[in-house]
Parts: structure tokens; sequence; C-alpha cells
């Protein structure tokens, strides 16, 4: 299978940071992967996601999404990826449709499409009854689905997420990674963080282990635990490569 | 792009639409500021207002000056002249006291003997040069040789009073004094002439007129409305400054505004639908601003506004204002980082414009340095604009320079807002 996204020597050093938060990260992600990006706090996956969202610029290196160099086609990239930030990056005053509305819009979908396509998705994650009330009023599990549906109404090629199912009920998260799934099955290939160690064994078809802006290990849930010496799941290779030192990000 | 832009601004709406509070103060506070303000405004500059200002008078002359300087305070209807606490004629000692806790803005004293020692110094004066003519009375002159001294009106003012008041009451003071001489001089002379029945003309022989603009054979004389209507107007639409940042702010925290940037959409297109959805606004501002200050003005009290302009170069004048107000708006909410930094900073600087821009003082009335400060203010270039059209009569090309710095000022300060966000994301 081809990479989808390549990234090469990427580096990213924040002004006034002591230590470069990317450092000579380099990484291929396979088309149709749920690909797990997992490393604890301050390991560099936020700033990765960020710099492959267009958010931040690196410091150096390059990456390309379905061959399109970032340097280059920047705007062309943020038609084929969606982005799913781990904040509820909603309007609170507006409904829930108006919210995907207005989002979907930005991706230029029009009329009756983007109706169907709103109307589909928030029927799909269960929320087709609350379309028409404001978000403001919504639990956190119904504001992380609204937040996903935003982030996915285009039918993007890469759907990149940033800890969908954090701080949400069982029944939402199921309804997540179930729609998710239905995605991947669709092509969509999805980059995911998380620090659901467990949710991630269940869901990813690939794993990287980041810490200190570099990949650890990157392979198979399965195969990851094989290798590790002692390891029963993945929270074992976890500690295993990362160590059980805290890591307080500031 | 259009279809996008288009999107924005519904969004715009939506979000304003849902803060009913919010909606209101946008429409209802630069009402209630223009009202008020011009009702201050007018009522300080009406002659026949309601309100008189209550001054204390001592009189030590007792004389023709202090009952000239007393009938003409009273006539003026600005003032309410009180010369007795309790019935007893009040004492200077009293006056002070009065005065500088604030009782009273004003007291004049009129020194013992102003009267006669004036008559005494202008019969002098008469005297001596009707003698040099040869036709004086030279036994009067040898007797009333006595040295007549200086005489001092003294003043009490509340330190609290403005200059701008002070100035004006010692003027017309001395004005009256003044004119009390002249007529003292002439009635010498006409004694001295000893021509009962010959009568010098007192009235003043150089008049002021004030010329004023006309259309066709009218005169377009500028009122009060006229005046603060279009710089309270302006200052008004500036202070859409405040929510507009605070709106800017609510999305970056929110993550709103993180989200469009993983979009497909250019930032300025996002800005493009702030700046359409509040242009609306201004303009509704604008119109409502002058409605009221046509049809419910004349209510109140006050002179209504006279549509003897052009309402469409009005019109024009306002989007290119609302332009400048609406970049600086984005340029606020785009550097700062919370509502607790743009709100404050936003309304103070508002203030800081206006003032440097002539709203408060006129520009011509302020030191040079500041005069050429003033020149680069968006407000006064604004201010001069409506000036032009409402008091000046001016056509599109006499505001042209105007309306171009405006809309120069919202490019700069859009351009810069858009790098300043662009920069962010190399940190």
């Amino acid at each position: 299978m081809q990479p989808i996204i390549q990234i090469n020597d990427l580096a990213k050093k924040y002004k006034d940071a002591e230590f470069y938060s990317l450092n000579h990260f380099s990484l291929d992600i396979l088309q149709g992967e749920i690909f797990g990006l997992l490393g604890p706090n301050g390991a560099g996956k936020s700033t990765l996601i960020s710099i492959l969202c267009g958010l931040i610029d690196p410091t150096s290196g390059s990456f390309s999404i379905k061959g399109l160099d970032y340097n280059r086609h920047a705007f062309a990239l943020k038609k084929i990826i969606g982005v799913v930030p781990q904040e509820y990056a909603l309007y609170p005053t507006m409904t829930a449709r108006e919210n995907l509305v207005y989002f979907g819009s930005m991706y230029g979908i029009k009329g009756r499409d983007l109706k169907d396509k709103v109307t589909q998705s928030l029927e799909f994650l269960g929320l087709l009854n609350f379309a028409d009330r404001r978000v403001e009023t919504f639990s956190g599990g119904m504001k992380r689905r609204v937040n996903l549906i935003a982030g996915i109404l285009h039918e993007p090629e890469v759907l990149f997420l940033d800890e969908p199912t954090v701080g949400v009920d069982v029944q939402s998260k199921n309804a997540i990674i179930e729609y998710l799934q239905r995605l991947n099955r669709n092509g969509t290939t999805i980059v995911y963080t998380s620090h659901h160690l467990a949710e991630a064994q269940e869901f990813c078809t690939d794993i990287a282990i980041v810490d200190q802006g570099r990949v650890f290990a990157k392979n198979t849930p399965q195969a990851l635990i094989a290798e590790t010496p002692n390891a029963k799941d993945l929270e074992d290779v976890f500690l295993s490569l990362t160590g059980k030192g805290l890591r307080d990000a500031v | 792009m259009l279809y996008k832009i288009y999107q924005s601004v519904l969004k715009e709406i939506l979000l304003l639409s849902r803060d009913l509070g919010g909606a209101i103060i946008l429409f209802v506070m630069p009402l209630v500021l223009v009202i008020t303000v011009t009702l201050i405004q007018d009522s300080t500059f009406k002659q026949t207002g309601n309100a008189k200002i209550p001054i204390l008078l001592v009189d030590h002359d007792h004389g023709k000056v202090s009952q000239s300087v007393n009938d003409n305070l009273a006539k003026s209807n600005a003032f309410d002249v009180i010369s007795r606490f309790d019935n007893q004629p009040i004492t200077e000692a009293q006056a002070k006291e009065a005065v500088f806790k604030g009782k009273y803005q004003l007291a004049i004293v009129i020194p013992a003997d102003l009267s006669h020692d004036l008559q005494a110094k202008i019969d002098q004066n008469v005297n001596k040069i009707m003698t040099s003519f040869g036709v004086g009375d030279s036994s009067a002159t040898a007797t009333d040789k006595k040295k007549v001294t200086q005489k001092e009106v003294k003043l009490y003012f509340d330190p609290a009073v403005q200059i701008g008041f002070k100035n004006g009451v010692m003027s017309a003071i001395d004005q009256m004094i003044s004119q009390i001489e002249t007529q003292s001089i002439y009635a010498a002379f006409k004694e001295q002439l000893g021509e009962t029945e010959f009568d010098f003309e007192q009235q003043s022989f150089i008049n002021f007129k004030e010329i004023v603009p006309t259309i066709g054979n009218k005169e377009v004389k500028p009122n009060s409305v006229q005046h603060n209507v279009p710089a309270w107007t302006l200052f008004a639409m500036f202070f859409i400054v405040i929510p507009l940042s605070i709106n800017i702010v609510k999305e970056k925290s929110q993550g709103t505004f993180v989200r469009l940037q993983t979009n497909p959409v250019r930032t300025w297109v996002v800005m493009a639908g702030k700046t359409i959805t509040y242009l609306i606004i201004c303009m509704l501002q604008f119109y409502m601003i002058l409605a009221v200050a046509f049809f419910v003005f004349p209510h109140l009290g006050l002179p209504p506004l006279h549509f003897n302009f052009s309402l469409m170069l009005m019109s024009l004048v306002a989007l290119f204002c609302g332009f400048a107000a609406i970049g600086y708006g984005i340029l606020v909410g785009t550097i700062a980082k919370t509502q607790e930094q743009s709100a404050p900073f936003g309304s103070t600087s508002v203030i800081i414009l206006a003032a440097i821009g002539g709203v408060w003082v006129p520009v011509f009335a302020m030191p040079e340095m500041m005069q050429i400060v003033a020149r680069c203010s968006p407000m006064n270039w604004g201010l001069n604009a409506f000036y032009d059209v409402i008091l000046r009569q001016a056509r599109l090309v006499d505001v042209l320079p105007e309306i171009g710095l405006l809309f120069l000022f919202f490019l700069l300060t859009t351009t810069i807002a858009l790098l300043y966000d662009k920069k962010k994301r190399t940190v």
C-alpha cells in the first residue's frame, strides 16, 4: 500500500523553547490505515498534528499528503484533510445544524448536498432530534459528536483526530468509534492521538509511540506487544518505551 | 469565494441575533449617547436656557457701575445674581468661602467708590483734553487734582470651574465695564461742552455680521445639532471596535478560529464576513441616529437636524468611517488574547482617538503638536468629512481625500492584523 502521508526530517522548535518539540521526525502513514499517535504529555503529538493541519509552520523538514507537498500546496492540502480538534470548536449560541452548515460551507459544499450530509451525519450519531438546539445546551458527549461531524462533512481523505473520545460517556465513545470505523471502511485514512491505550489497541491498525519529538517505535499493536519483553498490552509497551517518570508539560 | 463570504456574513448575523442584549446595546447605546450629549451641549450654548447659574455679587460701590453690572448680569438670562444672604448684604469673606467650597461657581466683588473714582478719573482726563483745546474749566483742573488709584473688580471662581466658562465670564464682565467707561466718557464730554441738547451717538459703530453659507437664497445657519450629530455619530460608530474585537477574541478562545484555519478558507474571507456584517450595523446605527435627530430631537426641545446636505454623500462618508472603525476592531481583536484585554483597550483607545480627532475639543484649539497628531487620526478625517458635507456643502470631490484616508486606514489595520496572525503561526 502507498503511503498517503510522508513526513521527512521534520523539526519544530518554538520561540524561546529550550528543546525541539519535533526532532528529525520521519514517518510514513499508509493509505487506509487507522494510525495511532501515542506518547506522554509533551512528546510532540499535538505539535505534529498542528503542523500536518497547517496550523503552525515547521522549523525545518517537509511533509506531503497524497503527494501534495506542504510547502507548495498548503491550501490544496486543506481540501483533502479533515480535523477534529480536542476542544469543542463550535459556536455555542448556534444550533448543531447551523454550526455544521457553516463549517460544511467553508469546504464549498452547497445547497441540497450540504443539507443532506448534515442530516445524515446527525442521524448516524444520534443527534437528529437535537439538530435545532443550541450547542451550549448539549452534554459533553453530544458536543464531541457534533465536533466530529464538523470535521468530516466534506468526506476527507485523511482525518486527524486529537483525542476524540476524551471526557465522553461509554455510549458516545462507542458511537464515535463506530462512525470512525465506517469512515475508514469508506477509504478515509485516520490519524488519531489518544491517552486511552486500550481504545487505541482495539481501534488502530498501526501505532507509533513518540517521545521527545522522535518516533520510539512503530508497528501494529499486536506486533508492538509481541516485540516488548513481558508486555501484556499496549500500556506495558508504552511504559517500557517512555518510562514511568511524570511528564508535566507546560 | 463569494459563497464563503456570504455564509460567513450569515454566521455573524446569527451570532449577533442570538445575543439580544448585545444587539440592543449596539443600537440603543449610540442613540443614548448622541441624545444625551446633544442635550447637554445644546443647553450649554443656549442663551435662553431655563437653567441659570447662581452668582454672588458683593457690592461695596453702591453706585452707577455696580448697578449697571447688576442690571446687565440680570438681563443676560444666564445668571441669577445673589447679593444678600439672610437679608444681609454678602461680605467678601462669605462670598470667598462659598465659592471656594463649591457652593457657588462665581463671586464678583465690586470695590468701594468704583463709580465715584471712575467718574473722577474720566472727569480729570476729559478736563485735561478740553483745557488743552482752550475750552476747559481751568479752575476745576486745579481743584480736582487728587490722585485716583486704579480699582480692581475681584472675581472668585470655584476651582472646579472649567477654563472656557471662566474666560467667557471674564470677557463678558470686561465688556460690561468697558461699556460703562465709554458711556461715562461721553457723558463727561457732554457736561464739559455744556451742550445739554447735544446727544452723542453711543451705539457701537462697528458691528459684526456672520456670513453663513447659503443654498439658493436660504442661509444655512449651523445649530448645535448640526455640530453634535456628526461628531457623536462618528464616536458611536467607532465603538463597534468593542463588540467586534470581543467577537474575534471569543472565536479564538472557543477554538472555532483554529478550526477555520484548518479549513480551505483564507483568513481574509472570514474577516470579510465580519467586515460586511459590522458595516451593516454601522450603517444602521448611522441612519437610526439621523432619524432620531430629525424626528425625535424637536420633541426633546432640540433643534431638528436640517437635511440641507446630500444624504448620499453623508452615507458614503459614514460607510468609510465604518470601514476605518472595523479595521481597527479587527486589529485589536487579533492582537488581544483575552476579552479582558480587548474590551478595556478598545473602549479607552476609542476615547483617545475621539479626543485626538477633535470630537471633544476642536482641533484648531489644540496645542500645535496635538494638531499634528490630530491630522493623523481617522476620527479627525471622518469628522472633517462629515462637517464638509453637513456644514460646508461639500461635493464628492471635496471629501475624497478624507474617505481615501479612512479606507487606507482600514486596509492598513486589516493587513497588519492578517500579517500578525500569520506570524503567530511561525512561532
